[in-house]
């Protein structure tokens, strides 16, 4: 120990007295603004509660809503709405965008000339332009140009496409649906052993056993306890048709087009990012792999498959996240085109309320919450792809 | 020393930086808290910033040369008569619904003239609302082929909306107490709300009357659209200040009333040189020959007269944004002086 040198200058003090520095600072800002906005409000003559939570909403939000809520209900069941539509859109938006970006980016590293050059234009067009006005084009030019729904246009007779919204049959839950339900997960856990029991076999005996056919023929036997014990379907389908007033669709799906651009919109613009991640990881896995892949003769599907998505999801799925929490913080936008997401729900009761401290708080904690949750589930996920170092 | 590309990069940066920084106008209101003096912070700045609507025809509207025109701008333009002697002298900042309320709180601007309508629950957030300017009620707009002649036939209707505004809740409340069910399409913004309405993604969209009106001679063919008689709200739309300041408030207050008095007096921009030699001891008191009512709310004496000469007297205001020579031709309505069977009627100037 060098006992000359000052103890602010020592290798051990050095770096925590730093830390130290940085934590004060950080708090005297943080201590600032909340003080500044909390005396802000006092002179205002804003007491910073969330009583008025409670009090009755008196607004009404579009059909596009995934639990009950009229204009009676209070102010936090409308946020309530505003959350559960923002997920939709969220887990909606990540499952498309997911399945169009892995497409794309192997599109892009394909030998066809087409397939490559459509895939590259795709992705430069939607990741270079802004998502708002891509929203608002999908709305305004194209579901808003959609015919009247007098004159919708029908496709194979259960389709309607109106700018009033698209209308597909559905299915519509009845008392077989629970029993079916019951079911189908017995079959598929059974088809599961059988198939692992059939792999098994081959693997001892070297001879073909076919595992997969065995799973398929288990699942379909199975199939035929429910339809005996109800002698129902496992759900109903409603055809979607003009109502007599012909101003909406009675039965089936609407799609609305305000979600149906906010969904396009947001999955067409984030698969350009997730396909040049996706291209980056495929990219990122060394040569040599591929090449001794080929060595041992594997297919070309089973190379990708076996060899390279293994390797290349460690390389993807960090940005695959950020990517991921972009989409639902995006989904703010929809405000533009009518679609209730929690940012226009939230500015609704700020405008009516006057509490605009108090429903930011709000929606940060909301997307906060998501966005954390998101991480956590793709930092596990993650850890789970990662390499086990030796 | 060779100097790496980064560090090239970096100076780059930092230059353009401090060169976009330099290019910020200097914020002259914002910087300063309500606390309290708002008449004190007007004067030593030198002009009044008002919020007004910078997209809605008659009332606040950015025209294609920059300046802004319109009902409610013509008030920014009385208050700044009256504080300066100068109508000129006011900066407008453009503000959208959901922003307004909050820039008159937090300060950002003195007076906010943006068709906003006095209701309780916004008077008690820090607000004051000068006298209504406008008396307003939110109507309804239809197809005339649509078939829909009255609120009930809306059942089932798709109708749109602008976020941010009392016409969300009115509609709510309507048709609850009739007991229809409707969608309601919330829009960002009346662009989206009229171009969802003229592609008949919605069958009506809903506003103030004088909204629907002044964007009734923007659609494509305005003869197949009308409006439905019923009005669902009353929307006396005025001039807000922040609360904090009692003689701001006064000010904005009595600038509005001399607008009325001065139309009920006949006195106009054209002819107020007449009055100047009046007799009548009420107008010789109003127009500031007589007495010291201006000194009182800490003006001059003649701010009336400013007022009259450089902006007009309320019908004149009226007629030039709203009436029968523009293309609104909004009937004076429940706007005329109450000596006329209307609702606006200013205290006496004494």
């Amino acid at each position: 120990m060098n006992n000359t040198a000052p103890f602010w200058r020592s290798r051990r003090f050095k770096p925590v007295l730093l830390q130290l520095l940085f934590v004060v600072i950080a708090g005297i800002c943080l201590f600032y603004f909340i003080n500044n906005a909390l005396t802000g409000l006092k002179r205002l003559g804003l007491p910073l509660d969330f009583g008025f939570l409670q009090s009755t909403a008196s607004f009404d939000i579009s059909g596009d809503k995934l639990i009950d809520y009229s204009a009676t209900d209070p102010y936090s069941r409308a946020i309530l709405v505003g959350l559960f539509n923002t997920l939709r859109v969220a887990v909606l938006g990540i499952m498309f965008a997911t399945i169009l970006g892995v497409i794309l980016g192997i599109a892009r590293l394909s030998n066809n000339w087409l397939v490559r050059n459509t895939s590259k234009v795709f992705v430069e067009i939607f990741r270079n332009t802004p998502l708002l006005v891509q929203m608002i084009i999908w709305f305004s030019a194209v579901f808003l140009m959609l015919p009247l729904i007098e004159n919708s246009y029908v496709f194979a007779g259960t389709v309607f496409f109106s700018n009033r919204g698209i209308a597909i049959p559905w299915f519509q839950t009845t008392s077989a649906t629970w029993i079916w339900l019951v079911c189908v997960a017995t079959a598929i856990l059974l088809a599961i052993t059988v198939w692992k029991w059939r792999l098994k076999l081959q693997t001892e005996t070297g001879k073909r056993k076919y595992p997969s056919l065995w799973a398929v023929g288990v699942t379909a036997a199975a199939m035929i306890v429910p339809l005996l014990l109800t002698s129902a379907g496992p759900f109903h389908v409603t055809m979607p048709e003009v109502n007599p007033n012909g101003r909406s669709f009675a039965g089936g799906f609407v799609i609305s087009p305000s979600f149906a651009s906010v969904l396009i919109a947001l999955v067409m613009y984030t698969s350009a990012f997730i396909a040049e991640i996706v291209r980056a990881g495929i990219m990122g896995v060394s040569k040599g792999q591929l090449e001794a892949a080929q060595a041992l003769g594997l297919k070309s599907s089973t190379t990708l498959r076996l060899v390279v998505f293994p390797q290349a999801f460690r390389i993807i799925i960090p940005p695959l996240t950020s990517q991921y929490l972009n989409l639902t913080k995006n989904s703010s936008l929809a405000v533009a085109v009518g679609y209730p997401e929690i940012v226009h729900v939230g500015n609704t009761i700020l405008n009516q309320s006057g509490r605009a401290i108090q429903m930011i708080t709000i929606m940060i904690i909301c997307y906060l919450t998501v966005s954390l949750l998101t991480s956590l589930f793709m930092n596990i996920f993650n850890k789970y792809t990662q390499l086990a170092e030796r | 020393m060779k100097k790496s590309p980064f560090f090239l990069l970096f100076t780059f940066m930092m230059l353009s930086a401090a060169i976009l920084i330099g290019c910020g106008e200097e914020d002259t209101a914002s910087d300063e808290t309500a606390d309290g003096n708002v008449f004190d912070q007007v004067v030593s700045r030198g002009h009044v910033v008002a919020g007004v609507n910078s997209d809605l025809p008659g009332f606040g509207y950015l025209t294609s040369d920059g300046t802004y025109t319109g009902f409610d701008v013509d008030f920014a333009k009385a208050i700044a008569a009256a504080v300066f002697g100068d109508a000129e002298a006011v900066e407008y900042r453009p503000l959208s619904a959901q922003e307004r309320l909050t820039a008159v709180q937090t300060g950002e601007v003195d007076v906010l003239l943006r068709n906003t309508t006095n209701t309780l629950s916004r008077d008690a957030i820090g607000l004051h609302f000068a006298p209504t300017t406008f008396y307003d009620g939110q109507g309804i707009m239809v197809r005339k082929d649509s078939g829909i002649t009255s609120l009930e036939d809306l059942e089932g209707a798709r109708i749109a909306v602008d976020t941010g505004t009392t016409t969300e809740m009115n509609l709510a409340d309507t048709f609850r107490l009739l007991g229809i069910d409707y969608e309601p399409i919330v829009f960002d913004g009346q662009d989206q709300v009229v171009a969802s309405y003229e592609q008949g993604s919605v069958d009506a969209w809903t506003t103030d009357r004088s909204g629907l009106v002044a964007r009734l001679d923007t659609l494509a063919n305005p003869d197949d659209h009308f409006i439905l008689p019923e009005v669902i709200s009353k929307e006396p739309l005025a001039p807000v200040v922040n609360s904090s300041d009692a003689i701001w408030y006064d000010i904005v207050k009595w600038v509005v009333y001399a607008t009325i008095q001065a139309e009920e007096f006949g006195i106009t921009s054209s002819n107020i040189d007449d009055f100047m030699d009046s007799e009548n001891p009420e107008i010789r008191r109003f127009l500031g020959l007589e007495g010291e009512l201006g000194e009182e709310l800490g003006l001059d004496n003649d701010f009336v007269v400013n007022i009259i000469k450089q902006v007009g007297n309320y019908g004149e205001i009226y007629e030039r944004h709203l009436g029968p020579d523009t293309i609104f031709n909004l009937e004076r309505g429940v706007n005329s002086l109450w000596t006329d069977g209307g609702l606006l009627y200013s205290p006496p100037f004494r």
